[in-house]
This record gives C-alpha cells, sequence and structure tokens, in this order.
C-alpha cells in the first residue's frame, strides 16, 4: 500500500523504508507462488497416479482383453500357461477385508461408543492414547503376529485349518484397524452437541438408549465415514495378507483356505525380477488400478451416504 | 398412583439400567480384547526375540545363517530413507499447510485442493510404491535407490503433515496476526516470526506420527524392488577431501529394517523367525516411541496453552 507522502515532513513522518518497496512486494508474491506449488504438488501426485496406472495398464489391456480379464477364473500370470482373470485376486480380496471388517466395525462402534458416553474422563485419558499407539504399530509386525501366534492358536479350535488361511490375517487386520474405526466414529459423536443429551435424559432416557437413539444417529454421516476409511484400509493391506495369507491365488469365497489378494500379488511380483516392460511387469499395474477403483468405489459410497444423512447443528 | 403401575414402571426402569449396565461392561472387555491383543503380540516377540538381541545383531549384516545375521544394513538404510523422506516432506507439507490455511483465495482450485488431500490419505500404501516404480526408477531414472524409497515414503506421509501443520495454524487466534499486521508486518513476516514459531510444536507432533508411520511401511518399498539381502552399506555421505559431503548413498540400493523382517518372517527355518521377532521388537519400540513422544508433545502442549 503506497502511504501518502506530504512535501513538506516528508523526512521526519514517512522514512524511506515505510513506503512502496517493489522488492518487497516481489518478494511476497514469489514465496505466495512457491507455497501454491507446494500445495499443487498433492493434486500432481493424483494426477500422477492415475496417468502411470492407464498407462501401464492400457499397454496390459493391449496384450489381454478386458473381457478375458474380467471372466476368466484363474490368475497365473507368470505360468507358461498363462490365465489373466482377476477374480481370485478379487475373491481374496474381499472375503479378508469381510473377515476384518467383522472384527472391526462392531468392535470398533462399541468402543467409541463407550469412550465417548460411558467412560469416566481418567478411562478416556488412558485409552486413547493407548489406542493411537496399537494404530501406529507396523504392519508387518500385524503380520508376523497372524502367521505365527493367530494361526497356531486356531489351528487348536479348528484342527483343519492351514497354515495360511484368510480368516486369520482378516482377524488380524480387524484388530488392526479397530483403532482407526474408534476414534474417527468417537470424535463424530462427540462433536453432536451435549443439548440433545440433555433433552434425551430430560425424557428419562438411559445413558444406552441416548447414545443409540440420539447420539448415534446424530453421527451418522461421521460413522459411516469412520466405516468407509476402514473398507479402504482392509482393502487396501498388503503385509498381513501378504504373509498370513499365502500368496497362491485361488477362486474361493472360503475365509479357511489360503488366498492371494490383489496387494499381496503385488508384492510377490515386486519380489521377484521382472524386466521392466514386461506383461508381467505391467499385470501389477492393472492389479492396481483395479485396487484403485475398489476403493475408489467403496468412497464414493461413504461420499453419497454423508451427504445424505449429513445433520448440521 | 396404583401400586401395580409403579412396580411396573419400576422394573421397566430396572431393565433398562440393566441395559445400560451390560453395555458399560461390554464397552470394558473390548478396550481389554485390544489390550490383550496387543500384550500379546508385544510378550510373543518379547520372548522369541530377546535373546536374539545383543550388540552383535546391530553390527552384523544379514547372513544365510541365522545365528550370525544381524541388521546393520536394515537400520543404517531405514535411518538414511527417512533422512530423504523428511527433507522432502517436511518442507513441502508444511508449506502447502500454510498455503491453504493463510493465502489460500476460496476459489474452485482451493477446493480441489482440499478435497485432494483428504482423498490421498485413503489411497492405499501399495499404489504410492507403484507411482514409485513408474515414476521415480524408471521414468526420472533414480533406479531401485534410497532417493526412490524416500520419495516415495515422503508422497505418502504428505497428507499427515499438510493436516498437522493446518490444524496447528488454525489454532492460533485472530489476534496474533492482526497485532502483526498493525505493526506494518507483511503477511510472509507475520507467518514466519509469529505463526510458525507458535504452531511449531503442533507441527511437529504430525511430522513425528507421519515418520512413524514411515518407518514401518513396507508394501511400497517392496514394489520399488528393494533388494532383500544386502550385505554391504552405502558409501558415506562424509568423504575425507574436498568438498567432504557426498551424496553418492541416495542413489545406492538399499535394505529396510521391516523389509528384513518380511524376509526373515517368510522363511521356513524356525531360527529366521526369531530373527524375526528380534527385527520386529527393534522396530515396535522405535515407532512406539515415536509415537509416545508425539503424544506427550501434544499433551504438554495442550496444558500449556494460554493465549
Amino acid at each position: 500500500m503506497r502511504l501518502p507522502v506530504t512535501a513538506q515532513s516528508d523526512e521526519i513522518t514517512h522514512p524511506k523504508r515505510l513506503g512502496y518497496s517493489y522488492r518487497r512486494h516481489l518478494g511476497e508474491r514469489f514465496i505466495e507462488t512457491l507455497l501454491f506449488l507446494m500445495a499443487f504438488v498433492s493434486v500432481a501426485i493424483t494426477i500422477a497416479i492415475v496417468a502411470m496406472l492407464v498407462k501401464e495398464s492400457f499397454v496390459f489391456f493391449e496384450h489381454v482383453p478386458l473381457w478375458e480379464f474380467l471372466t476368466d477364473t484363474q490368475w497365473t500370470p507368470l505360468f507358461d500357461d498363462a490365465h489373466y482373470g482377476i477374480l481370485p485376486l478379487i475373491s481374496g480380496t474381499l472375503v479378508s477385508s469381510a473377515v476384518a471388517l467383522l472384527v472391526a466395525i462392531p468392535l470398533g462402534t462399541i468402543t467409541a461408543i463407550y469412550l465417548s458416553e460411558f467412560a469416566p474422563f481418567a478411562a478416556r485419558e488412558v485409552a486413547k492414547p493407548f489406542l493411537e499407539l496399537l494404530g501406529g504399530v507396523p504392519t508387518v509386525v500385524y503380520g508376523y503376529f497372524a502367521l505365527l501366534f493367530v494361526t497356531p492358536l486356531l489351528q487348536k479350535i479348528f484342527p483343519e485349518l492351514p497354515g495360511f488361511s484368510l480368516l486369520s490375517a482378516g482377524l488380524v487386520m480387524g484388530i488392526m484397524i479397530i483403532p482407526y474405526v474408534s476414534s474417527m466414529a468417537e470424535d463424530s459423536m462427540r462433536a453432536v452437541p451435549m443439548h440433545l443429551r440433555e433433552g434425551s435424559y430430560a425424557m428419562g432416557a438411559t445413558r444406552f438408549q441416548t447414545a443409540l437413539r440420539v447420539v448415534m444417529p446424530g453421527a451418522f454421516s461421521g460413522i459411516a465415514a469412520a466405516y468407509i476409511l476402514g473398507i479402504s484400509r482392509a482393502v487396501g493391506e498388503t503385509m498381513v495378507v501378504a504373509i498370513a495369507a499365502g500368496m497362491q491365488p485361488n477362486l474361493t469365497w472360503n475365509p479357511m483356505e489360503p488366498a492371494a489378494t490383489i496387494t499381496a500379488y503385488i508384492v510377490q511380483v515386486s519380489l521377484g525380477d521382472l524386466p521392466h516392460g514386461s506383461i508381467g511387469y505391467q499385470t501389477i499395474f492393472a492389479a492396481g488400478l483395479t485396487l484403485l477403483l475398489l476403493t475408489l468405489t467403496f468412497n464414493i459410497i461413504g461420499h453419497v451416504l454423508r451427504k445424505r444423512y449429513r445433520e448440521v447443528y | 398412583m396404583k401400586d401395580k403401575d409403579l412396580s411396573e414402571i419400576r422394573s421397566i426402569i430396572a431393565r433398562h439400567k440393566l441395559w445400560d449396565f451390560i453395555f458399560m461392561i461390554l464397552g470394558v472387555f473390548v478396550l481389554m480384547i485390544a489390550v490383550l491383543t496387543f500384550m500379546a503380540l508385544f510378550s510373543h516377540m518379547l520372548i522369541d526375540g530377546m535373546p536374539r538381541l545383543s550388540l552383535d545383531f546391530f553390527t552384523s549384516f544379514p547372513s544365510r545363517r541365522p545365528g550370525s545375521a544381524g541388521i546393520l544394513s536394515a537400520w543404517v538404510g531405514t535411518t538414511l530413507v527417512m533422512l530423504v523422506t523428511a527433507a522432502a516432506a517436511v518442507p513441502m507439507g508444511i508449506g502447502a499447510g500454510i498455503y491453504l490455511e493463510e493465502y489460500a483465495p476460496k476459489n474452485i482450485i482451493t477446493e480441489i485442493i482440499e478435497i485432494n488431500v483428504t482423498n490421498l490419505a485413503g489411497v492405499p500404501s501399495i499404489i504410492y510404491g507403484l507411482l514409485a516404480l513408474s515414476l521415480f526408477v524408471h521414468q526420472l531414472g533414480f533406479g531401485q535407490s534410497i532417493l526412490s524409497a524416500g520419495l516415495a515414503l515422503a508422497l505418502l506421509i504428505l497428507p499427515v503433515v499438510i493436516v498437522a501443520t493446518r490444524e496447528a495454524i488454525r489454532a492460533i487466534p485472530v489476534v496474533i496476526r492482526e497485532g502483526a499486521y498493525a505493526l506494518g508486518a507483511t503477511k510472509w513476516q507475520t507467518v514466519w516470526d509469529h505463526l510458525l514459531p507458535y504452531s511449531a510444536a503442533g507441527i511437529l507432533t504430525g511430522v513425528i506420527i507421519g515418520l512413524a508411520r514411515a518407518i514401518g511401511e513396507t508394501a511400497p518399498i517392496i514394489t520399488i524392488g528393494a533388494l532383500t539381502f544386502i550385505a554391504f552399506l552405502p558409501p558415506s555421505p562424509i568423504k575425507p577431501d574436498f568438498p567432504f559431503i557426498s551424496f553418492e548413498w541416495l542413489m545406492a540400493p538399499f535394505t529396510v529394517m521391516p523389509i528384513q523382517m518380511f524376509n526373515w518372517v517368510s522363511r521356513p527355518e524356525e531360527a529366521f523367525q526369531i530373527n524375526a521377532a528380534a527385527a520386529g521388537l527393534v522396530l515396535v519400540v522405535m515407532t512406539l516411541t515415536m509415537n509416545a513422544l508425539a503424544i506427550y508433545l501434544r499433551y504438554r502442549m495442550r496444558k500449556n496453552l494460554k493465549w
């Protein structure tokens, strides 16, 4: 901004350094542009992810027709008798995710309700950081735990369970996801205004009734978002399934069997030494694209649900 | 009111109170499941891995004989990769956070960036690995190097740093900014001299949580094609002759802690699985320490916060 400068009192009231400085102005503009570019990197990443997956998959689909990719029931791209059907990988992914969600959604919701509505202050102060720590344990460690602790434990209950199974991978994945689901669901429940609870208590409702009939519907959009986050985590989870579910593609809906997920297949191929540009190399991008579309689908469903049931206080 | 009605109401109240009580027990029980799982995980690794933890374990290379194998190349690799990740993600994340909070005009581009940051946090980590494989390893020609791995993890934790920066800056009252502007400060002077120092603790918390996540992340690095058996160290960053610093290590092949552990877990011999337990123990202690530090910082901040 240009300061008003009068002729007679120039030096005394308005020294030069307070005037309009072209250099300073340019510096500010430069910094703003730089910061904008940094913020724009996140968009660039998204564009790069989509462009890269589509480009590499395009080469793949020139070699393998889309119809075969979607309907063939075998996935053996590295064998001499190569089949490129994504179904076995999708079934493995969906089964392990379903097991994980059967654990994470009920337990995560109960934890969230308990921490938000029931727990005394001290219990919450201890439990929240603890759950956060649980979410910070590396996934490869959970994989180790699933393979060497949970599987032998389950084998005592189900003697016919093989050494690799979707069941034990899914169970451990579920426990791993609980903190994500519970912390997000709890945040949205605590955002429900206190006067709604007070109204409910005034009508003679108990805490459980209030939680179930007032708080949960009020926080529905946030709870839905928490579930969607859990689903994304489960579908995209890699190390637990790669270690504990085996890496053999297997078209099955039975969690007691070993099977490979999309992510486990990508890991398996990456561990080998595939030349850049070979068909095997392109399969992991086609698999990656499928995985991204799968998580995108769930995210869109979640977005629609949130929009529809959003409560504004 | 008739006695019969009263007793009926009492029984309804008693029933609902019982439900309340049952749910409370259930809540504690579910929390206990989480606690017990963590205990089981930790103690299982402790019992199996503790005997292997000696100084030799940290100073030996991986080996075909499980008894003499160690994690030297793994922890050196992890440290170097984290240096690259921090160097890339911290300035970029803070810059983006400042822009979105202080500079961004309310328009469609800003909205796209904001939605995008939220969505990036939900992209599976292995997809970042594929991006890095295609972009850094092949197109930019960085190869299967520490640089590629560090950048891949930097992209992965970028949303964490951005969100933490935004929250920390948003918590600073407008009065501070108005005071600075009133004294003639420019926007950047306000940001650099006031907002950044005041939000430093909050940003640091986010950075630590992000790096803790990056340390344990395995899938993207495997996708890049990190080797699982490395029996040498990258070239030293310090040289005896001028200019004393070398960046050759950026291009060196490497392995990291979680990959070393994965490699040992997936071997059939039991002796290697004991090594895996020991490596896992080191890894868990590392990430838990970082997370605990972040939680403690946040706790301290909340307590001392008086504007």
